[in-house]
């Protein structure tokens, strides 16, 4: 059934992983070839070659795993939160232990360095398996006495059946994000996988089958338009959780209007990464820290909703922070993604980098200052036909469209603020919400920003910490609802009230 | 396909004369692209979008199945495709040209060029100031 791969190119390089040629959906625990026969080329950014070939799912796939989930849903709904968080914290403990081969599959999948996938992507997609298989144990519903002789009581149900529709820049993290309070609330899912990474989550699923009973998990690979939209349309679905953007998510609430089912949506953001000139008041671990914070624009090769991808400088300390914060910036080391010293990979697509190489463009036509990088690289051998773009720093003004779009890419856009005020009004002068850094040794300062800001989330001298305990979402057009956190559960269930009276007397009405 | 020549589209010379300049700009590519889906799907529209994964994807869609309204803005109707962008993310684009383009690649999630192993990419010009200055005159910014 599966060849392993040894020479998967570039070398054998790597941890040794055993890919199939081919990727069937899995639906009702069964490995289910598309009912028309299609399937699509996956291609590898790290050397733009064909890994593998992927279910082409129609609308006729989707509503087959939408019978196996509804089949299911009935009997995991009434499975005991014990039981329930049994079976994720053993996905949390498989994932673990396969941490390496999933770390590295991800990395063939998505372009990003193993190093991001061993310590980030893959850890925390543990963690959230093992934090929602601990949160669900401990959910209680309340009962309230409404006056001596009636008492309300609340308790949690499952939505049902929930459509999950997943970006490809955290294929298996994005999924757990979404999977992991699904499944604990008791819901059966249809988990649609970008077309661009496709691959990570189905050897996910190959690892963990034997732990769910079958149609709680069904995956159906494809197009958007093909396998995305039937899904997000279906009058089936009691609920859609999407990650993406603006328009789609548009079109996926017009969808939801028309079944009357909730969503979820994370749109995106173009965060301001604040640095007050209090920072440089001393050379210490902790200006070493914000050097590092205004580098992670770098992360994951820009392509994170939350990516700081607007940093915000004190004049004052504009000259004395940028030189070292550009040789930081030098220093990184781009190449190939599968070598543990690559600080940054390849881009997801080739699609992806035409349009990150749109915004160089457009920020030199804006009259943007490139201080740094500002072009596609081009690397050797085995990695000439992956999609790389150097790590680039533009310094403009906030009303330039590179200050405005996510350009998803290693791209940060600098500028510079005098006052509190001007810094609190370049920071909320954007469409979106959704993240924010603030760095300061000034505790008032650090506050007053934390609360100012409009976004989801402050993150006050730090950035990029995503555990499972801290609520994640956005403002204004960075979309609707949350992830991470216990709150979560709420956004897969429903509130079921049994409202009791105690009185033998007719209310008198009739 | 791939980096195309926009030269070939006169955009300068509007500045010259008291007209506005198109707001949206077409490569051969995105015409010839735009005839195939017109002929497999009917009458298009696009949808700008913005944000994070496939954000700034020009979105195409059967006309009608996006629903636009009072938040939105029809910048430009092109080869007889109507082609908006929501009001509050024009304020950040309104002084640059579009010019859509087609570039390898898949196309955003139910955009109808998703599965034609090409796809719909915006590029941007900044207008001159004697175009934005057209553009004000005529109240299209």
């Amino acid at each position: 059934m599966s060849t392993t791969v040894v020479a998967l190119k570039p070398g054998a390089y790597g941890f040794p992983i055993s890919l199939r040629k081919r990727y069937d959906n899995y639906i009702g625990g069964k490995w289910s070839p598309p009912i028309d026969g299609e399937y699509f080329d996956n291609i590898t950014p790290v050397t733009g070659q064909v890994m593998c070939q992927i279910a082409r799912s129609k609308a006729a796939d989707v509503d087959k795993a939408l019978d196996a989930a509804h089949a299911a849903k009935a009997t995991w709904g009434r499975t005991s939160g014990a039981e329930r968080g049994r079976l994720l914290e053993r996905i949390a403990q498989r994932i673990e232990d396969n941490l390496e081969m999933l770390a590295t599959i991800e990395t063939w999948d998505n372009g990003k360095p193993i190093r991001e996938t061993m310590a980030a992507d893959i850890p925390l997609a543990v963690d959230h398996f093992r934090y929602f298989a601990g949160v669900i144990r401990a959910q209680e519903g309340s009962i309230g006495q409404i006056d001596s002789q009636t008492v309300a009581y609340h308790y949690h149900e499952p939505l049902g059946v929930v459509g999950l529709i997943i970006p490809w820049n955290f294929p298996i993290l994005m999924a757990a994000w979404k999977l992991a309070p699904a499944l604990a609330a008791g819901n059966c899912v249809v988990l649609k996988p970008a077309e661009q990474t496709p691959m990570s989550i189905m050897c996910l699923v190959e690892l963990i089958e034997d732990i769910l009973p079958p149609g709680v998990l069904n995956v159906v690979n494809g197009f958007g338009l093909e396998a995305g939209k039937p899904l997000a349309s279906s009058p089936r679905v009691n609920k859609v959780a999407f990650t993406g953007e603006t328009t789609t998510g548009r079109l996926i609430m017009q969808y939801a209007s028309q079944n009357i089912i909730p969503v979820t949506l994370e749109l995106g953001g173009k965060s301001a990464n604040i640095f007050f000139e209090d920072v440089l008041r001393e050379d210490d671990a902790f200006y070493d820290k914000a050097l590092e914070g205004f580098t992670l624009f770098a992360l994951n090769q820009g392509e994170v909703c939350t990516c700081p991808s607007r940093a915000l400088i004190q004049e004052s300390i504009y000259d004395r922070f940028m030189e070292r914060a550009l040789k930081r910036v030098k220093a990184i080391k781009q190449g190939n993604p599968l070598d543990a010293s690559t600080m940054l990979g390849a881009q997801a697509s080739n699609e992806q980098m035409e349009k990150i190489l749109s915004y160089l463009d457009i920020g030199k036509q804006e009259g943007a200052e490139v201080l740094v990088g500002g072009k596609q690289a081009h690397l050797d051998g085995d990695l000439k036909d992956g999609f790389y773009v150097e790590p680039t720093v533009f310094k403009g003004n906030n009303k330039m469209r590179i200050f405005q779009e996510e350009i998803f890419g290693p791209v940060v856009s600098v500028t510079t603020f005098k006052t509190d005020d001007e810094a609190l009004e370049i920071a909320n002068d954007t469409l979106y919400g959704l993240g924010a850094g603030v760095w300061t040794r000034d505790m008032n300062r650090a506050y007053k920003f934390g609360h100012g800001i409009q976004a989801g989330r402050v993150w006050t001298n730090c950035y990029h910490l995503y555990p499972a305990g801290a609520a994640f979402g956005g403002y204004k057009q960075s979309g609707v609802g949350r992830e991470t956190h216990k709150m979560m559960l709420d956004h897969y269930q429903q509130t079921k009230n049994v409202l009791v009276s105690f009185s033998p007397n007719a209310m008198g009405f009739f | 396909m791939g980096v195309l020549e926009t030269t070939g589209v006169d955009a300068t010379a509007a500045a010259e004369i008291s007209d506005p300049p198109q707001q949206v700009l077409t490569t051969p590519a995105a015409v010839a692209l735009m005839e195939t889906l017109q002929a497999k799907y009917g009458p298009l529209m696009f949808h700008q979008s913005g944000g994070c994964c496939d954000g700034s994807s020009p979105m195409c869609y059967p006309l009608g199945e996006f629903m636009t309204g009072d938040s939105d803005v029809l910048l430009a109707t092109i080869e007889g495709v109507p082609f908006y962008m929501s009001k509050p993310q024009f304020e950040y684009w309104k002084h640059t040209q579009l010019i859509l383009d087609v570039v390898p690649g898949r196309g955003g999630m139910f955009s109808l060029d998703n599965s034609e192993g090409v796809r719909f990419l915006i590029r941007s010009r900044v207008f001159t100031d004697a175009e934005i200055a057209a553009l004000r005159a005529a109240g299209r910014i």
